[in-house]
């Protein structure tokens, strides 16, 4: 998998850029070190009260923010939250995808109509004012933002796992194991869901670009992370007073506004181009086309 | 159609059920105008019955709702029955526009992908598809309003018209059929208000193309090559056809389907409201009295968006599924076998 990977230039270009954020979150209190007045490290140290975004400086590597807030400890804790979001978020799908897509598929019937028609109601709904709504109730936080898009996400997941278990449950392999006296329990985790996890796993590497980006729009919205939390979505709405400089140098606050979307834009095209590698190596039928 | 009653009941009790987390006081206090009226909380959760059981509460709503009362908008402060039809022109304007360019965009990138599998061609429309998909919307909104009216000195403005032409078109030399500006300016003929309202639209619907026409040309492509794949393609070039005709005429026609069916999504979600553009471009369309009444707590608002977006999904679903009928033959219904 690691030679198919370096073949193709551009899944290695998703491989680094990963790497490079895995990187800068790890060693976020190497790189952006947390000043000691400072009780949170998630919360960005702000350098006075002001509100016009400062240049870049020797003491502020990517100037300030509106608020100035730095930017450059921002944009580097940031990637902690958008790691957190990304993984939580896909994970929690996942399990949820797994149980309630195989409880569905494998005993079929009125459990199958009931979680078939909530997933329905689900689907028809715009994401986007689903996770707003449920994020309005429960407050401000990057909890509620993770809670909404599992709720946003499970759907698609509980469909794909039930298709595959429904095509499966036909198998001669499933019937051999039921003949020879397994439970209902031991066929699914032992013999149906190793063999539709991988369409699952594909789904995934290709989601998770998604759900951070979704993240990050709620947090723009005014809906996401508190105000001043190291998150990239709130960072570039910090700067949506900021578009516009004075007559004589309009793209004087350039800053505040491009590298918060930059890091966004670069987090999630890295986990694209790994998706997109991730589908052709598992899925060769897919690939071929 | 059947769909319809099951899933507005669901999504409309799913938000109710959200709304109820908060206290009796806490929603008793969105009636509330004035500092003074602070003291009549507990007079306002009884009169509207705020402290009464979920399901109570929820047929009460619903009631109201049948006989068309959906509510009063705070974000608007208009009767929610008025603030729909009132929004609505400005968001199908954006729609209007930017589902031809981004399906004709799509369709005719994908098929060139297609055609052109593993040549530099499908390396190129690859890239920019990823690309595509992983810029945030709203940091490209403000990028591009960062060039095109902060350095162009206000060539693309936000917002959906200029002050002296907004006043302009509520006077009486203008008459507002549709509320959709381009349209009612050109039935006015007036040249001045279509340009000004051109200028508005290009930074959204540019905004809003980027990313959606990497995901129709994505998948006009698979779709292409796998209609390429089939028997009647081989016979078409056995025949001897150009292979212009063979791409346009035999293959693409097949490929269409599925294209078709996420078009109409596509417009399902453009028309109930692209919430991150109009609220970047301030383009007060129903996606950004969505977002307002999410952050502002309004209720009433928030429900009805609800009811009406997952009307239109469904309504447009029933729309594709008649579409199919004018592309492939073979689903038309009632007609039998000749």
């Amino acid at each position: 998998m690691a030679r198919q990977l370096a073949k193709n230039p551009l899944s290695l270009a998703g491989v680094i850029i990963i790497a490079i954020f895995i990187i800068i979150a790890v060693f976020a209190p190497l790189i952006a070190p947390t000043p000691a007045t400072q009780r949170d490290p998630y919360m960005i140290p702000r350098d006075g009260y002001y509100s016009e975004p400062e240049p870049p400086s020797d003491e502020h590597v990517f100037g300030t923010t509106e608020g100035q807030y730095d930017i450059f400890y921002g944009v580097i804790w940031g990637a902690r939250s958008a790691f957190r979001v990304a993984l939580v978020v896909m994970g929690v799908t996942i399990v949820l995808g797994l149980v309630l897509g195989s409880l569905a598929g494998y005993f079929g019937g009125l459990l199958d109509e009931v979680i078939m028609r909530i997933t329905d109601i689900f689907l028809a709904f715009p994401w986007l004012i689903l996770a707003m709504a449920i994020t309005a109730v429960l407050g401000q936080s990057l909890n509620s933002v993770m809670i909404a898009l599992v709720i946003v996400w499970w759907p698609a997941y509980a469909r794909l796992v039930r298709g595959d278990i429904l095509a499966l449950r036909e198998e001669d392999y499933i019937e051999a194991a039921r003949g020879l006296g397994a439970s209902s329990w031991r066929v699914i985790v032992r013999h149906v869901l190793p063999n539709s996890i991988y369409p699952m796993l594909i789904m995934a590497s290709l989601d998770i670009g998604a759900v951070v980006l979704s993240a990050a729009a709620l947090s723009f919205l005014g809906l996401g992370a508190p105000e001043g939390y190291a998150d990239w979505g709130q960072m570039t709405q910090f700067a949506q007073n900021w578009i516009v400089g004075p007559l004589d140098n309009p793209l004087k606050y350039w800053f505040a506004v491009f590298i918060p979307g930059a890091f966004i834009l670069f987090f999630v095209l890295g986990w694209n181009l790994l998706g997109d590698a991730f589908r052709d190596i598992f899925d060769p039928r897919l690939a071929r086309r | 159609m059947l769909l319809l009653i099951p899933v507005l009941l669901g999504v409309t009790l799913f938000i109710f059920g959200i709304t109820m987390l908060f206290s009796p006081m806490e929603r008793a206090t969105l009636y509330v105008t004035s500092v003074r009226q602070l003291d009549n909380l507990p007079s306002i959760i009884e009169r509207y019955g705020l402290d009464r059981p979920f399901f109570i509460q929820y047929g009460t709503w619903l009631g109201q709702v049948l006989r068309g009362n959906l509510g009063w908008s705070t974000v608007i402060s208009m009767p929610i029955a008025k603030a729909i039809p009132h929004l609505l022109p400005a968001t199908l304007e954006i729609a209007i526009f930017a589902v031809p360019v981004i399906v004709l965009l799509g369709i005719f990138l994908g098929t060139k992908a297609a055609a052109h599998k593993d040549k530099p061609l499908d390396h190129g429309t690859r890239i920019l598809a990823i690309l595509g998909w992983s810029l945030p919307s709203f940091w490209l909104g403000l990028i591009l309003l960062m060039f095109f009216y902060g350095y162009f000195r206000g060539f693309l403005p936000p917002g959906r018209l200029s002050i002296p032409v907004d006043i302009f078109v509520d006077s009486a030399g203008f008459t507002r059929y549709t509320h959709i500006n381009t349209l009612d300016a050109i039935i006015n003929l007036n040249g001045r208000v279509l340009l000004d309202a051109l200028r508005h639209l290009i930074l959204p619907v540019t905004t809003i193309s980027v990313i959606n026409t990497a995901f129709i040309m994505r998948l006009m492509r698979s779709s292409m090559l796998e209609s390429l794949g089939k028997g009647y393609i081989l016979t078409a070039r056995a025949k001897g056809l150009a292979e212009r005709i063979v791409i346009n005429k035999h293959a693409r026609r097949n490929a269409l389907i599925p294209v078709i069916t996420v078009s109409g999504y596509l417009f399902a979600g453009l028309a109930s409201g692209a919430v991150i553009t109009e609220t970047i471009f301030s383009f007060k369309g129903v996606g950004w009295w969505a977002w307002q009444a999410a952050i502002r707590l309004d209720i009433a608002s928030v429900l009805s968006f609800a009811l009406f977006s997952a009307t239109l999904f469904v309504v447009i679903n029933l729309v594709v599924d008649i579409l199919y009928t004018r592309v492939d033959p073979r689903v038309r219904l009632g007609q039998g076998v000749q």
